[in-house]
Order: C-alpha cells, then sequence, then structure tokens
C-alpha cells in the first residue's frame, strides 16, 4: 500500500515535477532570452518615444496643435458609453467605450481623445456624452465651451460627471 | 512535502502584492493620467512610453517646479517602475525607484520606495538585495503599506530558508484581512520548513478553515487542506487524512487532487467502497486532466478490490478506449506544434483580446494541443517565455505599422515641399519690402514717442505746429535773413511787422501748447494700437512662415534614422521569436511526449487488467453456475 501511496504523493506533486523537468532542459537559455528581449524592448520603446516627437512636430505643430484630454471624477458611478467632441461646429472626434476603457477612466485615467490643429484666435468646443445612470436610466448631456489657441500647444481637459454629485455635467478645464 | 516550493510562495505574495498603478486623488498632469489609462487597461508599452518621455521632459527643463508633474514626480517613478515590472523588464524596473530612494525625499516617500524596490528584487528572486532594500526603511511608514512590508519581509525569509523569523509576522498577520488566508498557510509551510511537524498540522488546520470569500482566499483554503490531508496521508494516518481532503472544494482548482488523494487514502485503509465515491466523481470528469485519467484506471482498480470484477471490467474497458483516443490526441498535439500551429494559435488577436485567453485556446478546435498544456501553461518559466514571445509579436506588429507610416511621412514633406517651395521667394521678396517700409514707420513712432516724452518734462510749442504755421514761420524767417543787413527805414518797419507776426504765432502756439500736447497723446496712443496690431501681424507673419519651412526641412534624417532602427529591430525580433518559439514549443512537445508516454503506460496497464478482471468475472460467473 506505501507504493500507492508514494504514487498518490507523487501524483498530487506531478505538475510541479513534471513540468520542471521539462523546463530544466530550457531554463538557462530561457533565462538568457529573457535578458534579450528585455533589450529590445528598450529599444522599441526608445523608437516608439521617438516616433511619438516626430510625428508630433509633423502632424500638430506647437503653434496649431490642440488636444483634448476626457477624465471622470473620483467615484461616479455612471456608465458613459460614448463621447463626441466638436469643434468649431464640426465633428473632430467620437468615441465608444469599452468595458475596460470605462473603468481605466473611473481609476483616474485620462484619456487623449483628440489631437488635431486650430488657427490661432477664438474658437468653441462642443462636447455631447451619452450614458446610463445607475438605475438604468438614459444620461445624456451637452455644452459648449470657449477657448483661445494661442502660439503654444492648447490642452483642453474635460472632466465627467453624472448628475447628484454636486458639480453636473462636463467641466472644462485650461492645462 | 518538507519545504513549499519556491514558485508557490512567490506567487501567493504575487497575488497579494498585485497593486494597481498609483495615482494621486487631485492628478494636475494629463501625461501622467494619459500614461495611467492605458495601465489601467494592461497596455504597459503604451503607459511606459508616455510616461517616461513624460518624466525625461520634466527633469530636462529649467524649472520643473513649474512643471504640473512636479507635484507627482515621486508617484510617476513609482509607477514607471511598475510599469516596467508588469511589462515584464526586470532590468529596468529597479532604476527609476532607486533614483527616488537615492534622492533627497521625505521619510514616508523613501521608506515606500524602499519597500517597492525590495518587492522588485523579490520578484526576481534576489533575497539579499530584497532584504537590503527593507532594511533601509527607517522612521515613519505609510500606513497602507505597513502590513505589505512584514508579509514581503515574512515571505523574504520563507524564501531563504529561515522559517523561525517569518513565524512572528505571520502570527500577526493571519489576523489581517488582507494577508489572513496567506499568512495563515505561509506560517503552516514555515512550521513545516523547521521541522514542527505537529504545530504545521494544526496551523494548516486553521488555515483550512478561514472565512473567506474572495476566490485567492478560496484557493488558497482548499490548499491548506490539500497539503494538510496529503501529509497526513503520507504519514499513513489515513483516517485522519480523508476528513481534510474533503473539505476542499468540489468546484475549486484543487478538486481533482483532492478527489484522487481522498481514493487513495480510502484504499490505503482498506475501506474500498469509500474508494470509489471520489473516484468516481474524478472519472466523468474532463478526461485530459491527470488525476482524471489516473481515477479512470484507480476506479475499477477499487471495484476489482470489492470482488465486483465485472464492473472492474467495463470500467478497465471503458480507460482503455479513452487511453487509446487520448494518445491518439496527443499524437496529434505533437505534430501539431511541430507544424507551427500551437504559436500562430497564441498570437492570434482575436484570443487574446480576451482576459481569459488562455483558458479560451482549449476551444480552438486546431489547436488540440492546447489540452495538454494547461499546466504548463500555469507555470512560472513557461509563462514568462511565453509572454516575451507574445510581447516579441505585439512589438513586431507594431514595428511593421510604423514602417508604413515612414513613408506616409516621406510623402507628407516632399508634397509640402512641392507646395512652399516655388511660392517662397515671392513671398519673401514681398516681405522684405514691407519689411523695410515697417521698419521705417516703426522708427518714426518711437521717434514721435521720445518726443512727447521730452516734452512733458520741458514744453517745446514749436513742435506742435501745424505744417500752415511751419511753413508760415519758415517764410517770416527767411524774410528776416533778406532784410538782415539793409539799413533802411522801409528795412526797420518790415523787421517790426515780422516780429509782430511771430509774436502773434508763438502767441498761438503758446497759449494752445497744453490743448495741441493731449491731442498730440491722443493720436500717438491711437497709433500706438496700430503699431502693435502691425508688430503682431508682422510676428505672425514671421511665425508662419518659420512654420512652413520646419513643415518640410530637418525629416529626412530622423524619418531614415528610424526607419533603419525599426527595421533592424524587426530581424532582431524575428530571430528572437524563432528562438522563443522554438523553445516553447521544444518544452510544449516535452510536457506532451511524457502525458503520452504515461498515458501508454496506463493503456498497458489497463489493458492486462482488463483480461484479468475478465478471467475473474468469467470464474466468479462460473463458480455462481456451478452452485
Amino acid at each position: 500500500m506505501s507504493i500507492l501511496i508514494r504514487t498518490l504523493l507523487l501524483a498530487l506533486v506531478w505538475g510541479v515535477t513534471t513540468t520542471s523537468s521539462a523546463q530544466e532542459i530550457s531554463a538557462e537559455d530561457m533565462r538568457s532570452l529573457d535578458g534579450q528581449v528585455q533589450e529590445i524592448k528598450t529599444d522599441v520603446l526608445s523608437i516608439a518615444s521617438e516616433l511619438d516627437n516626430l510625428e508630433e512636430r509633423l502632424l500638430f505643430p506647437s503653434n496649431t496643435q490642440v488636444a483634448v484630454f476626457v477624465s471622470m471624477e473620483p467615484d461616479e458611478t455612471f456608465r458613459l458609453d460614448a463621447l463626441q467632441i466638436a469643434i468649431n461646429g464640426e465633428l473632430a472626434t467620437h468615441h465608444i467605450y469599452s468595458f475596460n476603457e470605462l473603468e481605466a477612466l473611473q481609476k483616474g485615467g485620462v484619456q487623449r481623445i483628440y489631437t488635431g490643429n486650430v488657427a490661432t484666435g477664438e474658437h468653441e468646443l462642443s462636447v455631447t456624452m451619452m450614458g446610463k445612470l445607475k438605475n438604468g436610466k438614459d444620461y445624456n448631456h451637452s455644452d459648449s465651451f470657449a477657448f483661445a489657441k494661442g502660439v503654444k500647444p492648447k490642452a483642453l481637459g474635460i472632466t465627467l460627471a453624472g448628475p447628484g454629485l454636486g458639480k453636473s455635467g462636463i467641466q472644462i478645464g485650461d492645462w | 512535502m518538507r519545504r513549499a516550493p519556491f514558485s508557490v510562495i512567490g506567487l501567493l505574495l504575487l497575488a497579494c502584492l498585485a497593486t494597481s498603478p498609483s495615482h494621486s486623488s487631485e492628478l494636475n498632469d494629463l501625461h501622467f493620467g494619459e500614461a495611467l489609462y492605458y495601465a489601467h487597461q494592461g497596455h504597459f508599452f503604451e503607459a511606459l512610453e508616455r510616461l517616461d518621455s513624460e518624466v525625461r521632459q520634466h527633469y530636462e527643463i529649467d524649472e520643473p517646479e513649474l512643471d504640473t508633474l512636479y507635484a507627482h514626480i515621486n508617484d510617476a517613478e513609482f509607477s514607471l517602475g511598475d510599469f516596467e515590472l508588469r511589462y515584464r523588464m526586470h532590468h529596468r524596473a529597479g532604476r527609476a525607484i532607486r533614483a527616488v530612494l537615492e534622492g533627497d525625499v521625505d521619510e514616508v516617500i523613501r521608506n515606500d520606495a524602499a519597500y517597492r524596490l525590495g518587492r522588485i528584487h523579490f520578484q526576481k528572486n534576489q533575497l539579499a538585495d530584497a532584504m537590503r532594500a527593507l532594511e533601509r526603511i527607517d522612521g515613519k511608514v505609510p500606513a497602507s503599506i505597513s502590513d505589505d512590508i512584514e508579509f514581503l519581509r515574512a515571505n523574504i525569509y520563507l524564501a531563504e530558508g529561515q522559517p523561525a523569523k517569518s513565524m512572528d509576522l505571520f502570527k500577526r498577520l493571519q489576523n489581517t484581512d488582507e494577508f489572513g488566508a496567506f499568512a495563515a498557510y505561509n506560517l503552516g509551510i514555515a512550521y513545516l520548513q523547521d521541522g514542527q511537524r505537529q504545530a504545521a498540522v494544526t496551523q494548516l488546520d486553521r488555515a483550512g478553515q478561514t472565512v473567506a470569500d474572495d476566490a485567492a482566499e478560496l484557493a488558497i483554503r482548499d490548499k491548506s487542506n490539500l497539503v494538510l490531508g496529503t501529509l497526513l496521508a503520507e504519514a499513513g494516518d489515513y483516517d485522519r487524512a480523508v476528513p481534510f481532503l474533503n473539505r476542499v472544494r468540489l468546484d475549486g482548482p484543487f478538486s481533482n487532487q483532492a478527489l484522487l488523494s481522498a481514493g487513495w487514502a480510502n484504499m490505503s485503509s482498506e475501506d474500498f467502497e469509500r474508494a470509489v465515491v471520489p473516484w468516481k466523481i474524478l472519472a466523468e470528469r474532463e478526461v485530459t486532466d491527470s488525476a482524471t485519467q489516473e481515477a479512470m484506471l484507480a476506479l475499477p482498480y477499487a471495484y476489482g478490490k470489492l470482488n465486483v470484477h465485472g464492473r472492474a471490467a467495463s470500467f478497465y474497458g471503458r480507460a482503455l478506449d479513452s487511453f487509446g483516443v487520448e494518445v491518439d490526441k496527443l499524437n496529434a498535439s505533437i505534430d501539431s506544434i511541430r507544424e507551427g500551429k500551437f504559436l500562430a494559435a497564441l498570437v492570434r488577436e482575436e484570443i487574446r483580446n480576451d482576459k481569459d485567453w488562455v483558458i479560451r485556446l482549449r476551444a480552438l478546435p486546431e489547436t488540440p494541443e492546447t489540452y495538454y498544456l494547461m499546466q504548463l501553461l500555469a507555470t512560472h518559466d513557461f509563462q514568462t517565455g511565453l509572454q516575451n514571445y507574445l510581447d516579441l509579436a505585439d512589438m513586431r506588429g507594431k514595428l511593421l505599422a510604423w514602417q508604413a507610416s515612414f513613408d506616409a511621412f516621406d510623402d507628407m514633406v516632399d508634397i509640402r515641399y512641392d507646395h512652399y517651395q516655388p511660392l517662397l521667394p515671392g513671398i519673401d521678396q514681398e516681405f522684405r519690402e514691407l519689411d523695410s517700409r515697417m521698419r521705417l514707420r516703426i522708427e518714426q513712432h518711437e521717434m514721435l514717442v521720445k518726443r512727447r516724452d521730452a516734452m512733458l518734462t520741458m514744453p517745446q510749442p514749436e513742435f506742435l505746429a501745424t505744417r500752415d504755421e511751419q511753413a508760415l514761420l519758415a517764410r517770416l524767417e527767411n524774410v528776416e535773413r533778406l532784410l538782415t543787413g539793409q539799413e533802411t527805414p522801409v528795412e526797420a518797419s518790415f523787421q517790426q511787422r515780422i516780429q509782430r507776426l511771430k509774436g502773434t504765432l508763438t502767441w498761438t502756439l503758446e497759449t494752445e501748447y497744453h490743448e495741441r500736447l493731449a491731442k498730440f497723446d491722443e493720436n500717438l496712443r491711437t497709433l500706438d494700437q496700430a503699431i502693435a496690431i502691425l508688430q503682431e501681424e508682422y510676428t505672425q507673419y514671421v511665425r508662419s512662415r518659420q512654420a512652413a519651412t520646419h513643415s518640410y526641412i530637418g525629416y529626412q534624417k530622423p524619418i531614415n534614422r528610424l526607419r533603419v532602427r525599426a527595421r533592424d529591430s524587426v530581424e532582431k525580433i524575428d530571430q528572437l521569436m524563432a528562438r522563443q518559439g522554438h523553445m516553447l514549443e521544444l518544452v510544449a512537445i516535452e510536457k506532451l511526449v511524457a502525458r503520452r508516454d504515461r498515458l501508454k503506460d496506463y493503456r498497458d496497464k489497463a489493458r492486462f487488467a482488463l483480461a484479468d478482471s475478465y478471467d475473474r468475472a468469467t470464474q466468479a460467473q462460473a463458480r455462481t453456475g456451478e452452485q
């Protein structure tokens, strides 16, 4: 019977022992490869960063650049489904939120929803949000804001909130 | 089971220490917020790309205290370390946090940094470094991480093989909400490591009764019961082992092992009827699971012990058929991996968008190998290799997309060049003419401003004479000059008249001086506005002119440099993917071959046992007939 028990105990740790033996063959090589993968990650991140910089200079020069960022009020519980942004009455962008994106906003993330170009001077930003409240009712809200574009890049931060938490609707901040 | 595998402890620690990227409640930096937005979705490449350049820019500016990141810089450094760790860049992960630790920062922040650094070293299996980092903690510790620090310290002791030092820490932590279940289990393992068997049994019994509602806590409770049951069975204490094995939930991750062990424990105490119960449940489960396969063989063995040979033969027959099918499936899987289908399935985008993509792999009809790789996929080294392969595939996709962008950028620059280049010489010529006229006017304006300012302190009425008055004055002075030297009676009379006229003019200029000065000032102010507009338009033109040039000049070199770097990186990634993929395939095939050989062994045993059971069943039937 003790042989059976040993078999049982071997079976219990089988998952660990067999995979260990399988991996011993290449564990050393895998570690070495892991180091090389980390190096290439550093290289590609550096390329990405330089490319971002180049793209920004090429596509959105600072004297015309305008970027719109979206965040949510802390502890906000309404479900944001979609957001639409218009500049001077022209549709700039619209976005439909996935569960992960909404969760990222609720945890304090800030989404860059739009980067574009406008001439220096006065402009109007219109924001429309569509979503649902906790009780299942539709929650739609629109608002417009004037902003001035100068020589420097313009960053506009939109903060969204549902009703019932003091501040309501859409707030805009200049960054 | 003298010592818990390090990987088990490490995984427990990771389960507990997994924290969200930290962020301040009042985030003032949009770009840091953007990095968090990606990090919260698990997109650590994008998060790192943004935060790394944001932090770098912060340190490059002249007055960082005016930057919006200034208030969050320590948090940003911590997050960089977190993101690097999560993107499996362990080599870089500690760098940012070490920078905080060695900087001139508040002791609370320094202690937080020391803890994070310790955690990184622990995850890299650098135990001495991890402990050294924790030893740097001194003074005020953030309340939110004080238990985390102690849990980490205890786990380091345990992993270093110093269980006695970890015990007091685990004893205290097992009463906390956050670490209770994990600390209770680890304390049991610490007793085992220390050779205190009875204390380990008592502690694992306690850990196995933890009140839990969280999936991870429920799993560790099951694990405690399974380890304890196994420990007792190993010692031959089968009757005591069974109740602990029965505590393991039937729908938990350790259920199959517990059912198998419970069957063997009952079998060992020669309670064959009770052995049948768990094995019967287990034999109906997923056939690819090794415990299920063992139960399929053990169940008829138990029936044989109960002298129910007919039923034993029937179950042996069923096992034989099943093992044959599984051996064929494993052969197909091995062939499939050799054909490269396993790696192709792993990088399928639609699969990986799902959080449970590893589970979903099993549902792919064209990848039979994944049925047998679930255990392998769950092991740390294989996971690292697999994740590296997937990261490489992601980076390759990105680089290929960027390479397409480079051609578009080239086109864009060429189009801009073709548009602006013929226009600019003409525009520049016109601008130069306008520029000289503007400069003249601006100089005139500056002269008038100086004159007004001078008149405010020293009145000069003649400066405010009208054009007619100036002409009149000039004529009078001219006549006066002509008369000079002619001593005639007429001359004297003319002189008198000229003086009278000049006096009248002077009177007007003097008496109207303040009124004229006010008017002059008013006109000058209007001119100031016009000049300001002119200067603004001038500046705007210069900027637009520069922007036109900047829109196509100076891009060729960086684009070409990036193109070369991207191409080199793709080549390097292709090589690494081939090596990494080959290793994964080798390990997977080795695993499948081991499973297949084991199944073949089972199949042989089942075949002999089937024949034996038939004989016994036939003999029994014959005996019944004779009676």
